[in-house]
Formats: C-alpha cells, structure tokens, sequence
C-alpha cells in the first residue's frame, strides 16, 4: 500500500514535469529534447538559492518560474519560429526540431558543465518523516506532490477555462483550423512553449528537494516525460496526469521490488505496450 | 447503358470519426468499362468514399469487393496491388525525382512488377499518353500545375489498374486546361477502362459519365444516369445554395 | 554497368588499398586515428543507408555496437571462435532491429526516435542487473587480435557496405526507400509494403553496427556495459552522417574524417567541452547544413553550371 502512496507522490511530480513537455509538443508542436536540461537548470536554480541563502525552493519557484519563461520564448522565437517557417511539411518540421533542441541540451549540459562542474548536487529540505494514513512518508516528497498537484489544477483550470488557454488547446487539435477562427498561432505557440518551459523548471526545482541530478542526469527525465505524454495522448491534459501517476507508480513497484536500476526498463516497457496496442495513447485520438 | 461483369461492389459502406458519420450505409456497384460519377455538394463525403475503396481508410462497418472478393479490411498497398489505383485531390508528386522517375514508380510495384529499361520504357509510353513524353526528365518544382496532374494521371496509369479513381482531378484547371484534360479521360474511357470520378465540373459530368451516383451529408439520394440524376428534384435540393446546380 | 560505374569502383579500390597501407607505418597513434575514422565511416555509413532515405533518424547505433561486442566477449568467454562470433552478432543485431522496427516503424518517425534514444541506456541497464544478478561485473576479451588486424577488418567491412548500399541503391528496394522518404502516402498507393521495405533496411543497419560492435570487443580487453553502450557513439553517428549529407553513399565518410579530426583535437585541448562541440554541431547541421557537405557540393556545382549556362 505504501508503494501505491509513494508511486502517487512521485507520479505527481513526474505529472508536472510531462505538462511542460505536453505544451511544448502537444500544443506548440515541437519535440523539445532539451527539456530534461530545464529541469535540472530548474533543480540548480533551487539548489543554489537554499545552499547560498537558505530560501525555501517553494519561493525560488517564484523566481525560477518566470526566468525560465522568458528563456524558452527567446528560444522560442529565435531558433524554432524560423524552422516552422521553412519546413515543407510536418515531418521535416519535427526532424529539424529535434535535432536542434538535441543540440541546445548538449549546449545547456556544457554550460552546465562550465558553470556548476560535473558533481552531482542535493540538499536536504524537509527531509522529515510525517505520517500519513499510518505509514510513514518523507515531508519533502509530499510537499513536492501537493505543490505540483495545485500549479497542475491551476493549469488546467487555466487551459480550460481562460481565453488564452483555450485558444493554445485549440491550436493542438488543428493548427490550420485554429487560424481561420482568429487566433494568433504563433503567438500562441510561443506562449505554450514559454509556458511548458517555465513549468518543467518549477517541477524541476520541487524535484530537487528530494532527488539527486547532476549536469547530465537531464536526458532520463526528458524521455520519462516523453513516454508520460505519448502515454497519456499527446495534448490531452487529464492523459498526461493519468499516465504519470501510473508510471510514477511502476517505477517505485519495481524499484522496491524488483531492482531500482530498472526504473527506465519498466518505463520502457510501457512504453512498447502503447505503441504496440494503443499509439494514439489513452485518451488521445486516432488519427486516419 | 453499359452492360457487363460487375468490378467494384460497396455494400452497406460506413465511415465514422468519432461522432460525426462522412459515409453513410453507401451501396452501389461499378461495372466494367464504365465511367462512374461519384457527385454531390461539398461535404458530401465523396473523397472520404474513394478513401475507403482506395484503403487509405478503413471502412466502420460495411463491405467493398473487387469481383467478388472482399478488400475492404486489405492494406492500400494490397489494395493497390490488386490493380485499384487513384490520384488525389491536392496532386501528391515525389519532390525529389523527375518525372519519369515520378512514373516508374508507379510502373515498379503495382501487380505487374516491371523493373529496369522495360519500367522505363513503360513509364514513356505512360507520358506520352497524357501528353508529356518530351519532359521526361524535368524535376517535378518546374511544372505547370495542369502537368504535375498529368504526371499523377501517367504514374496511375503505369500500374495498369483495373479500376482508376480520380479524386477532383478536373478541379482548378482554366477553361482550356478543362477541355484539354476531358478530352484526355475521354480517351481513357474510350480505351475500355473503368473509372470512377469525383467531380465537381457538371460539364465533365455530363461528357463523360455513363452513371452517376449522388451523395449528400454520407447518404446516396440518387442513382441513374447523368441526365436522370441532374434533373431529379432532390438533388437540385441538394445542390440548392452551391453555384454549379 | 556503366562507364562511371566502372570509374567509382575502381575510385573506391585504389582508395582502400591505399588506407590499407596505413598501417605500414609503424605510427601507433596514426593507427589509433584509422581504427577510429574506419570505425565511425562504416557506422555512419551504414546507418545513412536506412536514415537517410527514410528521414527517421536512428538513435540506437550505440544498443546495436554494444550488442555485439557483448556477443563476441560471452562468445569468447564460453570458448567460441572469435570469427564465429562475428555472424552470431550480426543475426542478433538483426533480430534486435526487426523487434525495434515492429514497434516503431509503423508509426511516425518522432516515436522512432525517441524509442531509439533510449534504447542504449535500456539494454546498458538490463546487463548492468544481468551482471549483478549473475555476480560478474566485467568481461575479459583476451584474444590476439591486434589492432592492425581489427583495423583491416574494418576496411574489409567498410567494403562490404560500400558494395551492400551501392547494390541497394540499383535495387527496387533502394527505389521503394526513396519513394517511402519522399511521400509514404504515395508510396502505400503505388503498392509498396512501406513496413517492410522499411525493417529490412533497419535490419542491415543494425546487423553492420553489431558486426562493429564485434570487432571492437579485442580492442577494449575488459567489457563493461557502460562502455559498451554508450549514447555518445550514437549521437557522434548521427552527426557524422548528416554533416557529410546523405544524399550520396560517400555523403558520411565526408563527415566523419573532418569531424574525427576535430573532435580529437577538442577533446586533447578542452575536455569538458566535448558535450559543447557536440551540441553546436547539431545547431550547424540543422541551420547551416540541411543536406550536409553534399549538399554544399552538389549547390555548387548547380551555381557553376547556371553561371557557365549564362557565359
């Protein structure tokens, strides 16, 4: 029963890392391999402002947040606009954003690297036991979850209930679409890429209070939020929730159980399992 | 009136996304030799019908049979292979070759499997046929519109289909690229082959078909031939509001 | 067999017997940078043979090296012939490529990639709890081969690649490919099996880098899954093959010598900039070099031919 709790409290977390990744792909439309590299940036930002001030990461999320926001909308603008532009078709658009966010994370690794070296790094926040439901849970995996659960309900509300929000879903069903109905595609998707990547550093800097990262630990979180998104069914919000808890509880079951170096096999097999017998994932469509 | 061996069978033919239904319980048989006219007002689900013959979808419920056989649960590329091949309504050329290499593809893995000079060759006479045997080797980024739907028309006929769909393909054309381009199906019809056109052109319509079905949102609301169904008061009905009735 | 046929073959001769003279030096280190150049000419060679027709772009060089030279240590270790083990390796590496293919493959191109990127850190760490479980941490390959040796098999097999791409490109098959790369809707309609046109191709692409895999293993002498399987031989693959573009079958060998050359001299210099080198090279390929050096090559000889159209 505790594996169930402690797989929830991590599938939360994992849940507001996949949004990020969900916005950028799902409704920006671009594949962003340097996502992971945010969240660790994301975790560094946490790190050095408890370590040098002793400022709560739940108040560094205010600073992250924003910083990180209008980061990925230059990127956004600067690098990725121009190849929407160019590309041919909807193929050649995805190659291209691949490649290039593939090179601006082994960039961001390298600085990494340049600024903060190559240790690993970790604090001790919260790292208190507190009861809950007569098991025993570290204080700082809980506060992670709650925290991740609200800005995730913001979200949500936000996407279904806001203007703004609800023009960045509508850009996800069909671009082409969204455009004749008045709505400003390129604005708005660099809005949900600014977004998906300021929301992927706060989930990075709550992931920081109880795991370890160093510079290159980025790629594994990057293809776990891949594997929850197209879980889940790329764009759809409840999917992305949905798969993350799922895989947030596979991974504590066979880390508790089976060997806890095999947290990305289990992941990976869910991953085959889908794209095997439901690739348009579990709440998504299916596209003819 | 054509008389003959039934080729292509839809019974009972359904196509639904999700809650929205494109194609209707559509029943209808296509002869040999004959020129049929798949017809109606936009939305109808006419393209999403020569989809379902074609394979690139699969039908919800429903049965369509090539002489008899099913193939409605087959692959396109099965489907193509059995000698059903279209063209599609915003021309689909491959960027990177010439034209005849365009052709040959055509030539290269339909049920008569040619290869080398003999697919060649083929894929010549393929261009000549449709007019274009003296750009053989031009990259398909110079041609005119009317030419890239004449490389579609040569690569389609390369396969020796059995049953050839053409998806709008009179559409955009200015009036002289219109005559020409009836005058090139005509020729098609006259050689004996079995077409089926989704058209818009009433003209082309009226020339060229020997049956028309009309759909309407999915449904099939007439049947017979050309002069039958444009003067039935349901289809003008349909048609009510669009600027070619 | 036409004239420039026969002109390329005997091109692609006089080179390799010339690389092959390499060796005869007696320079160890210019040997070490051979073994490497040949290395990566015929993984990235091999891996534009299935990417470049088809634009999906193949992670998972590095799970099909590590594979076998997995193969090759177990092999060695339970008594196998070394040279036994090269087509054991070659079958697994085909058979591990058909089981990607049929999940991937049916699919767009971005799950392909993904699935990819993950594959090597996936089977590094299934070994990895393989050894743990078994109580084995390493493997020794002793054997005595040399390098000289491992060398030569490298330019045989570069051969073997040069002539396997060059007869696929003739083929129906390498049509089908090209067909599938440009538009894979037409190429259903045409009648092609795109599924299958598309794992066979994958098949020999992910036998050729476990056969390299193989011929590495002496090499190492102690096998350790994590430099078995490193991701880095996978990315260094990509970029290698579309920087020297793959539009023509001598399109990544232009990549891999300039950048071999490059990446050793950063790497001796400024070693923890390597992650940096790399990351910028896949900015220049996507912004300055779509079609990589061919493609430089081939604009320019279309400038110089409009230009004398004009004179």
């Amino acid at each position: 029963m505790d594996i169930l709790i402690t797989g929830l409290l991590l599938g939360g977390t994992y849940a507001l890392i996949a949004m990020g990744l969900n916005l950028q792909y799902g409704m920006a439309r671009i594949m962003n391999l340097a996502n992971g590299e945010f969240l660790v940036a994301g975790g560094f930002a946490a790190f050095w402002f408890y370590t040098a001030g002793q400022v709560s990461p739940l108040l560094t999320l205010f600073i992250v947040a924003p910083l990180a926001f209008g980061l990925n909308w230059l990127i956004y603008v600067v690098m990725l606009r121009p190849l929407v532009k160019r590309a041919k078709s909807h193929g050649q658009l995805e190659v291209d954003a691949i490649l290039t966010t593939f090179g601006l994370a082994f960039v961001s690794v390298g600085i990494m690297l340049a600024l903060f070296g190559g240790d690993y790094f970790s604090y001790s926040y919260l790292a208190r036991p507190i009861t809950l439901i007569g098991d025993t849970y570290a204080l700082n995996r809980v506060t992670a979850a709650v925290a991740a659960v609200i800005i995730c309900g913001g979200l949500w509300l936000w996407l279904n209930r806001n203007r703004a929000g609800m023009s960045i879903r509508a850009i996800a069903v069909d671009p082409k679409s969204a455009r004749l109905v008045g709505i400003d595609v390129p604005k708005l998707s660099a809005l949900a890429f600014a977004l998906g990547g300021a929301v992927t550093a706060v989930g990075g800097a709550l992931i920081s209070t109880f795991l370890t990262l160093d510079a290159s630990t980025g790629v594994m979180f990057t293809l776990k939020a891949l594997v929850i998104v197209i879980m889940g069914g790329v764009g759809d919000v409840r999917g992305t929730i949905v798969a993350a808890l799922l895989l947030g509880i596979l991974e504590t079951f066979v880390a508790t159980l089976i060997d806890p170096g095999l947290t990305l096999a289990a992941a990976y097999l869910l991953f085959v399992l889908i794209l095997l017998f439901r690739p348009q994932g579990l709440f998504g469509r299916r596209t003819t | 009136m054509t008389t003959g061996a039934t080729v292509l069978s839809l019974r009972g033919a359904t196509k639904r996304f999700g809650g929205l239904v494109a194609v209707n319980d559509m029943d209808f048989d296509v002869t040999e030799h004959e020129v049929l006219g798949l017809i109606g007002p936009n939305g109808s689900g006419k393209s999403t019908t020569l989809n379902l013959i074609s394979g690139a979808l699969r039908p919800t419920e429903g049965t369509i049979s090539l002489r008899g056989t099913p193939i409605s649960h087959l692959s396109a590329a099965d489907i193509a292979r059995r000698g059903i091949a279209r063209t599609f309504q915003l021309v689909r050329l491959l960027p990177s070759m010439t034209v005849l290499e365009n052709v040959r593809a055509g030539a290269v893995f339909g049920h008569r499997r040619r290869w080398g000079a003999e697919a060649d060759a083929h894929a010549l006479r393929m261009l000549a046929l449709v007019g274009l045997d003296r750009r053989a080797n031009a990259h398909v980024g110079e041609l005119t519109y009317i030419d890239t739907k004449r490389v579609e028309l040569a690569r389609v006929l390369a396969s020796e289909p059995k049953v050839l769909l053409l998806d709008e393909w009179l559409a955009g054309l200015n009036p002289t690229e219109l005559e020409e381009g009836i005058a090139l199906i005509k020729r098609l019809r006259d050689e004996g082959r079995t077409i089926i056109l989704v058209e818009h052109v009433m003209d082309a319509i009226r020339s060229l078909c020997d049956r028309c079905v009309v759909m309407s949102t999915g449904t099939k609301i007439a049947e017979g031939t050309p002069e039958q169904v444009l003067s039935d008061p349901e289809v003008i009905r349909a048609y009510l509001g669009d600027d070619d009735a | 067999m036409t004239k420039r046929d026969w002109q390329s073959i005997t091109l692609s001769a006089v080179l390799l017997a010339v690389a092959a003279c390499l060796p005869l030096t007696g320079d160890a280190y210019m040997l070490s940078i051979g073994i490497t150049i040949a290395m990566y000419a015929v993984l990235a060679t091999s891996w534009a043979l299935f990417s470049g027709p088809t634009h999906y772009i193949s992670m998972a060089t590095a799970a099909f090296f590590g594979l076998g030279t997995y193969t090759t240590a177990i092999g060695i270790e339970n008594g196998l012939n070394y040279w036994v083990t090269l087509p054991i390796a070659a079958v697994l590496g085909a058979v591990l490529a058909v089981l990607v293919g049929l999940a991937t493959l049916r699919l767009s191109g971005v799950y392909f990639v993904i699935f990819t990127l993950g594959l090597a850190e996936l089977v590094r760490q299934v070994v990895t709890w393989g050894q743990n479980v078994s109580g084995q941490k390493g493997l020794y390959v002793l054997t005595d081969i040399t390098e000289v040796h491992i060398y030569w098999q490298l330019l045989v097999l570069a051969a073997i690649v040069y002539l396997t791409g060059w007869a696929i490109g003739r083929s129906r098959l390498g049509f089908a490919l090209r067909i599938i790369g440009d538009d894979e809707e037409v190429a259903r309609h045409s009648g092609i099996n795109t599924s299958r046109a598309k794992i066979l191709l994958f098949m020999v692409s992910g036998a050729t880098a476990a056969v390299v895999g193989s011929v590495l293993a002496p090499r190492y002498i102690y096998i350790e899954p994590a430099l078995a399987f490193t991701p880095m031989l996978s990315f260094l693959v990509v970029i290698m093959a579309l920087l020297g573009g793959t539009g023509r079958l001598w399109g990544p060998l232009v990549g891999v010598i300039p950048f071999t050359l490059l990446w050793e001299a950063i790497s001796a210099s400024f070693p923890n900039q390597t992650t940096l080198l790399l990351g910028l090279s896949f900015l220049v390929i996507v912004y300055l070099l779509p079609r990589g050096f061919v493609g430089l090559i081939e604009s320019g000889k279309r400038k110089l031919r409009e230009r004398e159209a004009f004179a």
